[in-house]
């Protein structure tokens, strides 16, 4: 245990815990709680001067304490409530959760294809042989989330199943003051598989500020094709905390995107493991940022095995005061040679007072690998501003046109149609001139 | 339409232009050839109004407007189009939005109502096919991932879109196959009229056998030494550039 001095009241949140425990131990969940509060009761909550956190503002975070609550959430929703936040009707797979407990009667799943396995984690028929197996505890969060996820997602995919339609997961916020829900998924593609994902979060309220910590666990089968989309729209006042790890089988493919719109402070922690070659990781991400929110990206990639493919392209747009964290931390053994990754993070600054930190970082110990990084922080070049004079428009035009495009660009590589459309809606409402 | 006279034009304190005087007529086609440094460019930029390119002396007016100190946007709502040599890229957005923006733009600034995007696509769609330009190119980011032939034809795309009253194609013929030459001297072709000016640059012949100019100029260490007919390239092309450093010692 560190000895870093720790301002947040752990007795609230081991008094979840506790009550949790005592309520419900008939349940998958009861026993990956159990390990949950014993990995909890021996880590720390981060501190703001270690490495990892350093530049991302967590103190909000820490001093405050976020009630879990136990049970059903008491607000009743109904899905014209979700209509904005909804693709039931693009014919999308839509399984909703709100306040971290699955509603049946909020979800689609009349169009769950063949060969597609859902269970809410709460049910007993969950298949969770790799629930708690993949995750890397670094901090207390994480076991928080552990022991006291109540409820949560986990998908199969059946073997050299193709899935033609995506499944929509959509965890829902409705802002009751100081609650935290620990959204859980796991998602296991089994070999030769393909299969799309969106993961929601979504905050009804913009002033009660509440926390979701959540956890992700992916395996991706040998051959098979997992395209995950995670899009955080949470409320104005809400903090957003998320582990994700993916490990990859041999000859497979995982793609991701990380869309942040909205929400306080966020944190996207996106680790990939890739365990056999031929494994391919395309790691996308946007981040819009403004007022005096904060926004972190931290990927890890481990090319655990040679011959295989990284690469990273995050873009962040940055207004107002606000600050950003991008680490992408790309890690070759001495083994895994035949290694071509590829990090890329290009930042747009709108104002004077936004910041970003960027740090790619490679740690390579083979010899016969290609690795690249770049990071770009900046505004458009005069010879772009001129080319749209040139045509008409003045520079205040150009500038919001080519924000719009910086932004685009990530949002166009979306293959899911309707998510493509309502995020591109999105970035053309926000940045293009009026 | 345009004069300019004795038009003086600094780069990086560097004098380029040194009293250039030319007149161009509504419904005229002028060509301006001249060896490489002798300030081609640095004249089509100038009139467009990059702010790179200081003009320390003489005048340049259009359609009765003085452009000195004029911002290119304006220039380009008067109805001053370049099509330029080295197109950048841009990536994220669609010609078609790009062109609907500059197109109305230009129409806003002359009381006009907006096109909306349905409007637009007619629009764009009649222009594509009078310039030859695959329908493709509408959905396609400005100019990303084109070929240099590819990104001549866009420019002449706009020009056909934005409608000039003086259109000013800078060495629009450089690096284009014979395929691509023919193509884009097509289109510019087919956007002449008597209301329309044109002023090509370019350092080769080639393009005035398929567009073929009223008057040619010879540009050289910033002056217009020669003008004449469309023979003087001709005379150019044959005698080379040396026959004209030979008449304008240093």
């Amino acid at each position: 245990m560190t000895q870093i001095a720790e301002y947040t009241d752990r007795a609230q949140y081991q008094a979840d815990i506790d009550t949790l425990a005592a309520a419900d131990t008939n349940n998958t969940l009861s026993v990956l709680r159990d390990a949950g509060a014993e990995k909890f009761s021996e880590m720390d909550f981060p501190h703001y001067k270690e490495e990892a956190w350093r530049h991302t503002n967590i103190k909000p975070i820490l001093k405050s304490t976020f009630r879990t609550h136990i049970g059903a959430s008491s607000a009743s929703l109904t899905t014209d409530d979700l209509a904005a936040h909804s693709y039931a009707k693009d014919g999308l797979v839509e399984v909703v959760l709100v306040d971290g407990i699955f509603s049946s009667e909020l979800s689609s799943l009349d169009t769950l294809p063949d060969g597609v396995v859902f269970s809410s984690l709460a049910t007993s028929e969950a298949s969770t042989d790799q629930l708690g197996e993949l995750v890397n505890y670094t901090n207390a969060f994480v076991a928080l989330n552990t022991a006291l996820v109540e409820d949560g997602v986990c998908i199969n995919v059946n073997k050299n199943t193709q899935v033609d339609v995506a499944v929509h997961i959509l965890y829902v916020t409705t802002g009751k003051a100081n609650t935290a829900t620990h959204p859980r998924n796991v998602i296991v593609a089994g070999g030769s598989s393909e299969f799309d994902v969106i993961e929601s979060y979504v905050g009804l309220n913009d002033e009660s500020e509440t926390l979701t910590n959540g956890v992700c666990e992916i395996v991706v089968g040998d051959n098979a094709k997992v395209t995950r989309h995670k899009v955080v729209s949470e409320g104005a006042s809400a903090h957003h905390l998320m582990t994700t790890q993916v490990t990859l089988g041999r000859d497979s493919r995982f793609n991701a995107f990380a869309m942040t719109l909205s929400g306080q402070t966020v944190r996207n922690e996106l680790c990939v493991k890739m365990t056999g070659p031929g494994g391919h990781c395309d790691l996308n991400g946007l981040y819009l940022n403004d007022g005096d929110r904060v926004i972190d990206n931290a990927l890890f990639v481990e090319h655990a095995s040679a011959n295989c493919y990284s690469r990273m392209g995050y873009k962040g747009v940055l207004d107002g005061n606000s600050t950003a964290n991008f680490t992408g931390m790309v890690l070759v053994p001495q083994d895994s040679q035949q290694t071509d990754s590829d990090q890329l993070n290009n930042n747009l600054l709108l104002s004077d007072k936004a910041v970003i930190d960027t740090k790619p970082q490679l740690e390579i110990f083979a010899d016969d690998v290609k690795c690249t990084h770049g990071a770009t922080i900046g505004a458009f070049p005069p010879e772009l501003i001129f080319y749209f004079q040139s045509r008409g428009m003045d520079p205040l035009t150009a500038h919001g046109i080519l924000t719009y495009g910086f932004a685009a660009e990530v949002v166009d590589a979306i293959e899911v149609e309707p998510l493509k459309k309502r995020l591109a809606d999105y970035v053309f409402t926000k940045y293009s001139p009026k | 339409m345009l004069h300019v006279n004795n038009f003086h034009v600094n780069v990086e304190d560097t004098e380029i232009l040194r009293g250039l005087d030319l007149t161009v007529n509504a419904g005229e086609v002028h060509a301006i050839m001249g060896p490489n440094g002798s300030g081609k460019s640095t004249l089509a930029q100038a009139l467009a109004g990059h702010d790179a390119y200081e003009v320390i002396d003489g005048t340049a007016t259009f359609l009765d407007n003085d452009l000195t100190e004029m911002p290119p946007e304006e220039r380009a709502r008067l109805g001053l189009f370049l099509a330029f040599q080295y197109p950048v890229e841009i990536p994220g957005i669609s010609n078609a939005y790009f062109l609907q923006s500059s197109l109305n733009e230009v129409r806003k600034s002359h009381g006009l109502d907006e096109l909306d995007a349905l409007e637009f696509q007619e629009l764009l769609a009649q222009k594509m096919e009078l310039v030859n330009v695959p329908m493709h190119f509408a959905d396609r980011n400005v100019n990303e991932g084109f070929s240099g032939g590819e990104k001549k034809r866009n420019e002449i795309l706009q020009m056909a879109v934005m409608e000039p009253k003086l259109a000013i194609l800078d060495e629009t013929d450089s690096g284009l196959d014979i395929d691509a030459l023919r193509i884009v001297s097509e289109g510019i072709n087919n956007l002449r009229d008597p209301e329309r000016a044109f002023v090509l640059v370019t350092h080769y012949q080639r393009l005035l056998d398929y567009v073929k100019p009223d008057f040619v100029h010879v540009l050289y260490q910033g002056r217009i030494v020669k003008s004449g007919g469309p023979e003087l390239a001709l005379e150019l092309e044959e005698k080379g550039y040396d026959w004209i450093r030979e008449m304008n010692p240093a």
